[in-house]
């Protein structure tokens, strides 16, 4: 389904700034996985995520989308096959667009756009509201209001429709609770699940959290400078903990994890 | 004031707010601060100039400045996509090499249009309410734009530019070519520019080089005196801004003029502008900033809706 082949990628290379990002990634990710990523500050997570997206190009490597080699394509060109949720609610809605207007433009991802009404017809418009309506986070009522005036929530639950409102492939999800308070967050988490759950997406969610690592989805990755250090799925991974995390962790760097966020979260 | 006064005023607020709603599309819609239209303005007078004394219908004319400004936006919108140059020297590049080719598409640096037919005579064949004339015709013009860019920005073509200019990156994620955009709406906004160029060119009866100097300060004059009085987040509310701002900052203008106020006299006019477009500017940024503590009362009324915490 998603291939990441022997990625590479150096930030600012060949200066003194240089910054090893990726060294070296191999990935087979199957049709349906529900990914969590984990790794301390700059083990290259973000960076993977963004190499898959295309908004960053690999240095050497491949990535593949169902066999598909789409390691050149720029970033609007994948977006027919991806979806993303981003860490900054603003970053994944448009604040001066109203919320029906921000899922309309997600309607036509991956499509020609033409001159034809963006908002649609009556049938059209409603099935969007029903859709709103299931997200159960209160916009149903709020359709024509901007979406900048919306809570950080509810921009989240909306920029998640509009990643999973069309059929597609991938679903990027890039610590995109992070910025939530922990009621928000775990709202938007849960909803996350259940939507990549019911639409059988293939998903790859980066988290700063080792305890939501393991209870969500159906596989957990851990990197560390830019490597992938540990990869556990199926049976294998109902038998772990945080504390058998952090252990595996000190046993392939020689070294406790110090970033705090990461332990307590 | 006299009522020929007033009509100019009234003829070149309609004109120049065709210009508003061209600077509208690049610096708000699209977040690129086009400069180009200090060129691109006379380039649609010289085009359609040209054009009408060699003989060419008074409507094909216009459509081939709006066409020529069109080109001249898209130019500059190539320069920033295709070679990364900076979207303000973009402009500015494209705007000095449009004096030199608004030369050469006139031949001497003015051309008049005294006993020409424009676009303007059929009209007034059809009706006549004497000096008034040219701005209902011009009115007409300038509402059919506003309309026009209003159902255009509500189209799939039109989100996705709204989108690309205020979030790039979420525009990227929603398959939107950030580029083909730019060029999108770049030579629409400067068709507009182009076209109240050559409506400027009909009404006043000439078409010269340096008519160009100040356009887009007149424009963001406009745009800005629509917005305080209209705001700025519904595109309805911030076109139909455009054509009253334009038409309240010319009527301003000649009331100044007209009676004198501090001695303003007409080559002074882009001094004014600039001074008006500064101040604006500088109200604006207060009314957001929390530094300033004007007019508080105001300043809590506008800031009322805020996001939610949460």
């Amino acid at each position: 389904m998603l291939n990441v082949c022997d990625a590479y990628i150096t930030f600012n290379p060949g200066t003194p700034l240089a910054v090893p990002a990726l060294r070296g990634v191999d990935l087979d990710i199957e049709e349906g996985e529900f990914v969590t990523i984990i790794g301390t500050n700059g083990a290259g997570k973000s960076t993977l995520l963004s190499a898959v997206a295309g908004d960053v190009r690999l240095d050497r490597g491949g990535i593949y989308i169902d066999g598909h080699d789409v390691t050149s394509f720029p970033t609007e060109q994948r977006a027919a096959m991806i979806g993303r949720v981003f860490q900054e609610p603003r970053l994944g809605t448009c604040s001066s667009l109203t919320v029906e207007e921000n899922l309309a433009l997600a309607m036509s991802r991956g499509g020609r756009r033409s001159m034809r009404s963006a908002l649609g017809r009556g049938r059209e418009r409603r099935k969007l509201a029903e859709q709103v309506s299931r997200l159960g986070m209160g916009l149903e009522g709020r359709l024509g209001s901007l979406a900048g005036t919306l809570s950080g929530g509810q921009r989240q639950a909306l920029s998640l429709l509009m990643a999973t409102l069309l059929p597609m492939k991938i679903l990027i999800l890039d610590e995109h609770t992070a910025a939530l308070d922990p009621g928000a967050a775990a709202t938007v988490l849960d909803l996350s699940a259940e939507i990549a759950g019911e639409q059988k997406l293939t998903t790859l969610m980066v988290t700063h959290s080792m305890r939501n690592s393991l209870d969500y989805g159906t596989r957990t990755i851990m990197m560390n400078a830019g490597r992938v250090l540990l990869d556990i799925h199926g049976e294998e991974r109902k038998g772990y903990d945080v504390p058998d995390l952090l252990d595996l962790f000190k046993e392939s760097t020689g070294s406790a994890v110090e970033d705090d966020q990461l332990v307590l979260a | 004031m006299s009522a020929l006064a007033i009509s100019g005023a009234i003829e070149a607020g309609l004109l120049f707010s065709l210009v508003a709603l061209g600077v509208y599309l690049s610096f708000r819609v699209l977040n690129f601060p086009d400069l180009t239209v200090d060129g691109s303005f006379p380039l649609g007078a010289a085009a359609a100039a040209v054009a009408i004394v060699n003989g060419v219908d008074p409507f094909l004319a216009t459509a081939l400045a709006t066409f020529a400004g069109a080109s001249a936006g898209f130019v500059s919108g190539f320069l920033n996509v295709r070679f990364r140059i900076l979207n303000l020297l973009a402009g500015i590049l494209t705007m000095v090499a449009l004096y030199s080719i608004n030369l050469r598409v006139m031949g001497r640096p003015n051309i008049s249009l005294y006993g020409e037919a424009t676009i303007f005579t059929p009209f007034e064949k059809w009706f006549d309410f004497g000096i008034w004339t040219t701005s209902i015709v011009l009115f007409v013009i300038a509402l059919g734009m506003k309309v026009l860019v209003d159902w255009f920005l509500g189209t799939q073509v039109g989100l996705a530019l709204r989108a690309s200019g205020e979030n790039p990156v979420m525009a990227r994620a929603q398959s939107v070519s950030n580029d083909r955009m730019t060029l999108i709406g770049m030579t629409l906004s400067n068709a507009l520019v182009g076209l109240a160029g050559a409506l400027f060119a009909q009404s006043q009866g000439m078409a010269d080089v340096s008519i160009g100097i100040g356009t887009i300060v007149t424009g963001l004059a406009a745009l800005i005196i629509g917005e305080t009085l209209l705001g700025s987040t519904k595109v309805v509310l911030a076109t139909l801004g455009c054509l009253i701002g334009a038409v309240l900052y010319r009527f301003f203008i000649a009331a100044a003029l007209s009676v004198g106020f501090l001695g303003i006299q007409a080559q002074d006019l882009n001094l004014v502008t600039a001074v008006v477009v500064a101040i604006a500017v500088v109200l604006s940024q207060a009314r957001r900033n929390s530094r300033f503590k004007l007019w508080p009362k105001l300043r809590r009324a506008l800031l009322t809706v805020q996001p939610q915490k949460g």
